[in-house]
């Protein structure tokens, strides 16, 4: 007999329903909704009382009305009554239409709740059921203000049946995710880790689902789970197929349950305790024989089941990555699964592999399967799995092959599908520069990109491309002849034609020689695609040309006749106009001195992330790609890309640059610390000074699209670091060193600001987290971690944070700090979390610094002077000059020094523009009395860039004179 | 965690909605609709997940479904689910729908909408999955149809009114899914769907 009888329905009801089938058009069938909803209005709204049967009736109109996409905005009442029926077939089709059409109207609401209280409270399985499923199914704050302390009770209670028990732990999984500060952590939770051995598979398996979430915020309070998940998950894995009877699902024993089972464990590093992880590792080892096994059934159903085990524990074995043996064989089980007839498991296998590639240990392993993915890569089928594949030729990339990878995917290219093509440009370009041994190599790559997918090249893509091309010398004269061979081709893309007028521009020179490049064809062949560009290229060439007027003075008058033509001069376009004008005004009037300094080779660009990375991030999400360099740059110290410091300028290198190291990425100074272009900026004001032009879009480096790729560039830097790199930042901690309160840290999907506070050798830090998506962080785990050396001078205590944390939503972490002796470092604080699904990790430096524990002392001149002279021996004095790097000005200074912790003492110097402070370092052991004396350069104070500092720090201790007077430098 | 079950034909009406988070009806319909878009232009021996973009919300979602016979079985689900673990308890629900209602065909889905999501809540309750096992799933249905017949007044006469109904739409009537053994019965299952 089938469980639903079909002649149960109701008459009204099937004859609506066949009603709207037969209707013919569209319009006919809003006419007999628009109909009916008049109809159950006037029934709803009038004087006779309707049955059960009739509001059953109508609200299931309803919901067929609703699904159909037509809005409903009535019958909630009703159906709010059908919940205090006692009638089961009533109530349930209440508690339907509410989960269904939920109204956050707060009178329902207050109703809702009431009837659902009354079902819980009712003892009977079937009612506590309907209510539970329907808090489950609503799972808004309201219910879980009203619930959340109600069901864990129903869940541990002992006389609770099965059933009910099954539906209480997910309701309660419910509500803990969507108001986790509503649920209550209590006595019940070890219970429920006890439920993993409950003789109900159902219940087990909710409530694993039920702890797999839990554990992920509070990982200590459900620690005891590991082992029992681990026994049970061992009793499936080894029991005969028909012991689990009901649960055997086509020969498989109780998949689900295996696959959620497995999840939990993942929550967790590898068990401790040695029986726990054999025992662990025996499953694993038995699920990854059983793969090899012959099928006990044909059907598609068995094989899916087990594969669905399968892959679980491969993740696991992934997630644990430590077990060389175990991520081997699951790489080997993958790669068969890499050439197996169904689609689905090749699709799986591919992203699997993808994570399989970043462990050390199976890096090499996943690197031999490199021809069966680029040979996925031709023959699928389905785009969703040659995107996978070509995700996975992405992560085992590496030096040894990356020249086969980046050739494939550009083969692939021709003829990849649109919605896939630009991410793939990006990647390519990225391995390019990464591994490029050669650099004519890297310039051939990206130029063939631009001819095979010249739409799809962003501006990032070729923006880098001259960076690299201007930063380093030894591929200058091979880019220019290549683009200038590009050029040849008959039909080239917009893009080609910007880089070509850009790289001629700077580096034409170097082919001029060749009379076959010669100054005139360059300057011709770039002229005959002027006319097919648009605005923005036809800019930049008039750019190249006013380059050609310094690089070439025998070209000018051709130059200068096609500046000054009337398609130039009076263009329509005012900033082609305007360039125009001014391009031929000073071509004809600057000397060739001038002209030569205005339009200097442009100075190298400062050595940041790839802007290209940055893209790529934001277009994936910074999950997958953050993923990725993290673990490149853990795995190797070969890498160059943007973590190669650039022979470039090694001279400029000795410079004292602070900023130049920004973030420990590069170490090519910042152009604007280096005097030249300042001088010719200036230079230019005077030559520009009766035009109505601002000198800007001339400046080298300035070209205002590099403007804005540079800019672009140093803001992503700061907030988009390949995670790990720490941020070292000593850039950040200076931000903090004379102050206590700010934003340390900030990317898309975190903020990180302080609050702190010190008195004498005790301190308390409070570190805000932000999760600035609207996704949840899920195993949050920040960790302060000191050096050995740094152990011993200071002591911090953190309390764990929650796990979770929501989209928009901020934690709060309190270190209380005590300091033992001075040091020198700072403590780093480690971020892990997972976003959507990858691993992110990210370290910045913690400020706490050595001034923090600073008492300032007030004293008189005298005494000053007396104590000054005291502490003459030079291994108490530590002396440094430096450039100032802000303007001077008196009142930031003393605010500086006196956050820095000191007393500023005034009318003690006898220069009044000097600065002087006292005061003590607090530790635990140690007092440390510290002096200092800051004098700026008057004499240099006519430019900025020689204005000049000298800080003298006189202290009992000479380690404590050298740190304070590192920190205090960086500050002015 | 499943954010979305969807359910309808080949010529995208909807058969069965049920959203796990709170969504205008607007959003709802867009939804269904670029859904079956996205469904629709795949062939059956392409593979049966594929990332849906910001459909619903999450970058990482993704849409795992079956196609069986007139019907597409689209479940949108989080980074939590096990993929293959989804596709069988796609497998599941179908094969339960199919012993209650025997031989379930598209009218069943049309006709008994509320029947539907009483199944369908024995199988997932607020987006989590519930209970995986056949027979328990069927045996509470079981329990509320004696329930309901239990409180009778529903008699004979609108099963004549549903089986006419039926009789009327012929030209309508899809196959027959039979799920009981799709491997034989429904070409189009074969390889893997």
């Amino acid at each position: 007999m089938p469980a639903v009888s079909k002649g149960d329905g109701m008459r009204g009801l099937a004859v609506f329903i066949s009603d709207i089938r037969n209707c013919k058009s569209k319009e006919a069938e809003i006419k007999r909704i628009n109909k009916e909803l008049a109809n159950i209005r006037s029934k709803f709204k009038g004087d006779k009382a309707l049955d059960g049967y009739s509001k059953k009736k109508y609200v299931c109109k309803l919901l067929f009305i609703f699904l159909l996409g037509h809005d409903i905005d009535f019958g909630h009442m009703e159906a709010v009554n059908l919940l205090s029926s006692n009638r089961y077939t009533e109530k349930q089709i209440g508690y339907l239409f509410i989960s269904v059409l939920v109204n956050s109207n707060s009178e329902l609401i207050r109703l809702i709740n009431n009837a659902i209280k009354n079902d819980l409270a009712s003892r009977n399985p079937i009612f506590m059921g309907l209510a539970l499923h329907c808090i489950a199914n609503v799972g808004s704050r309201e219910m879980a203000e009203a619930f959340a302390g109600e069901i864990p009770k129903i869940l541990v209670a002992g006389d609770t049946m099965d059933s009910v028990k099954q539906s209480a732990a997910l309701c309660l999984l419910r509500l803990y995710r969507t108001s986790p500060d509503l649920v209550p952590m209590g006595d019940w939770t070890s219970r429920v880790v006890h439920l993993l051995n409950d003789q109900h598979l159902g219940v087990v398996t909710a409530a694993t689902s039920l702890i797999t979430t839990l554990a992920q915020k509070n990982p200590e309070e459900f620690k005891t789970s590991v082992s029992l998940a681990v026994s049970r998950l061992s009793r499936i894995v080894t029991s005969a197929s028909t012991d689990l009877q009901d649960y055997t699902y086509y020969f498989v024993p109780a998949p689900w349950l295996s696959v959620k089972l497995l999840r939990l464990l993942q929550c967790y590093p590898p068990p401790e305790d040695p029986a726990v992880r054999g025992r662990l590792t025996e499953c694993l080892e038995t699920i990854l024989n059983k793969a090899q096994e012959p099928p006990k059934s044909k059907k598609v159903q068995h094989s899916n089941a087990k594969n669905a085990v399968l892959f679980e524990a491969i993740s696991l074995i992934i997630h644990h990555d430590s077990e060389p043996n175990l991520l081997v064989r699951a790489c080997n089980q993958l790669g068969q699964f890499l050439q197996h007839r169904e689609t689905n498991l090749r699709y799986l296998a591919l992203e699997s592999m993808c994570t399989l590639a970043s462990s050390e240990f199976s890096h090499e392993a996943v690197k031999t399967h490199i021809e069966t993915v680029i040979n996925a890569l031709k023959t699928e089928r389905d785009v969703s799995v040659r995107q996978r594949a070509v995700d996975l030729l992405y992560a085992m990339c590496d030096r040894s092959n990356a020249q086969q990878i980046v050739a494939e995917m550009l083969n692939y290219l021709e003829t990849a599908d649109y919605s896939i093509r630009e991410e793939i440009v990006l990647k390519v370009a990225i391995l390019a520069e990464k591994y490029a041994v050669d650099y004519t190599w890297y310039v051939d790559t990206i130029l063939n990109l631009i001819r095979i997918a010249g739409d799809y090249v962003s501006e990032e893509v070729w923006y880098r491309v001259i960076q690299i091309v201007i930063n380093r010398d030894d591929v200058q004269g091979y880019a220019a002849k290549t683009v200038f061979e590009a050029l040849q081709a008959p039909a080239c893309h917009e893009n080609l034609v910007k880089v070509g007028g850009y790289i001629l521009g700077e580096f034409g020179n170097l082919i001029a020689g060749d009379p076959r490049s010669s100054p005139l064809i360059q300057f011709n062949l770039l002229h005959s695609k002027f006319h097919l560009c648009s605005v923005p290229t036809r800019a930049l060439l008039l750019s190249t040309y006013i380059k050609f007027v310094n690089l070439f003075p025998e070209i000018k008058t051709t130059i200068q006749d096609v500046l000054r033509s009337d398609s130039q001069l009076k263009n329509a376009d005012v900033e082609l106009q305007q360039r125009a004008v001014e391009y031929l005004r000073l071509s004809t009037i600057a000397s060739t001195d001038i002209l030569a300094t205005v339009l200097e080779e442009m100075p190298p660009f400062p050595e940041r992330e790839s802007s290209i990375l940055a893209k790529l991030k934001k277009k994936k999400g910074p999950s997958t790609v953050t993923d990725l360099e993290e673990i490149k740059k853990e795995r190797s110290s070969d890498m160059n890309g943007s973590a190669e410091p650039t022979p470039v300028n090694a001279s400029n290198v000795s410079t004292p640059s602070p900023s130049a190291d920004l973030l420990g990425l590069g170490a090519v100074p910042l152009t604007n610390s280096a005097p030249a272009p300042s001088s010719s900026g200036s230079l230019l004001v005077d030559v520009f000074s009766d035009s109505s032009s601002v000198a800007a879009p001339l400046a080298p480096g300035s070209e205002d699209n590099f403007a804005s790729s540079s800019d672009l560039a140093s803001s992503e830097v700061v907030s988009e670091e390949p995670a790990d790199a720490v941020h070292d930042a000593d850039e950040l901690i200076h931000k903090f060193i004379c102050k206590n309160n700010g934003v340390l840290f900030e990317n898309q999907l975190l903020q990180i600001g302080l609050k702190s506070e010190f008195r004498q050798n005790l301190g308390r830090m409070f570190i805000f987290y932000g999760n600035k998506t609207s996704t949840q962080f899920l195993n949050f785990t920040p960790t302060v971690i000191c050096s050995d050396e740094l152990q011993s001078s200071l002591n911090l205590q953190t309390k764990p944070v929650d796990p979770i944390v929501d989209g928009g939503a901020q934690v709060q972490q309190v270190v209380n700090i005590e300091c033992i002796s001075d040091f020198m470092d700072a403590p780093i604080l480690n971020i892990q979390f997972r976003y959507g699904g990858t691993l992110q990790n990210l370290s910045v430096k913690l400020p706490i610094t050595l001034n923090k524990f600073f008492q300032p002392t007030e004293m008189s001149s005298q005494d000053f002077f007396q104590r000054w002279k005291q502490l003459s021996s030079p291994k108490q004095e530590v002396q440094n000059i430096f450039k100032a790097k802000h303007p001077m000005d008196t009142e930031i200074t003393k605010a500086k020094i006196i956050g820095f912790g000191s007393a500023l003492l005034e009318e003690v110097d006898p220069n009044p523009a000097n600065f002087v402070g006292a005061g003590i370092i607090h530790t635990k052991t140690i007092q440390i009395g510290c002096l200092l004396r800051l004098e700026p350069n008057l004499q240099a104070q006519c430019s900025v860039l020689f204005q000049m500092y000298r800080l003298t720090l006189r202290t009992s201790k000479e380690a404590v004179s050298q740190r304070l007077c590192e920190l205090l430098s960086e500050q002015f | 965690m499943i954010h979305a079950i969807l359910v309808f034909n080949s010529h995208g009406r909807p058969r069965l909605a049920r959203f796990y988070q709170r969504l205008p009806e607007e959003a709802q319909q867009q939804i269904i609709r670029e859904t079956f878009q996205l469904v629709l232009k795949r062939d059956d021996s392409i593979c049966n997940f594929l990332e849906c973009g910001s459909l619903l919300g999450g970058s990482d979602y993704k849409l795992i479904y079956r196609h069986y016979a007139t019907l597409y079985f689209v479940f949108c689900v989080d980074s939590s689910e096990s993929e293959l673990g989804i596709l069988d308890l796609i497998q599941v629900f179908v094969e339960t729908l199919d012993k209650c209602f025997e031989n379930v065909c598209e009218l069943d889905l049309i006709f008994h909408v509320d029947k539907v999501h009483y199944i369908l809540q024995e199988v997932v309750m607020g987006g989590m999955v519930l209970e995986t096992n056949m027979n328990e799933i069927v045996a509470q249905i079981d329990a509320q149809s004696k329930l309901e017949k239990s409180e009778g007044g529903l008699s004979a006469a609108p099963a004549r009114a549903v089986s006419a109904v039926k009789n009327i739409n012929l030209p309508e009537l899809p196959r027959n899914i039979n799920i009981g053994d799709i491997n034989i019965k429904v070409p189009s299952l074969s390889p893997f769907v």
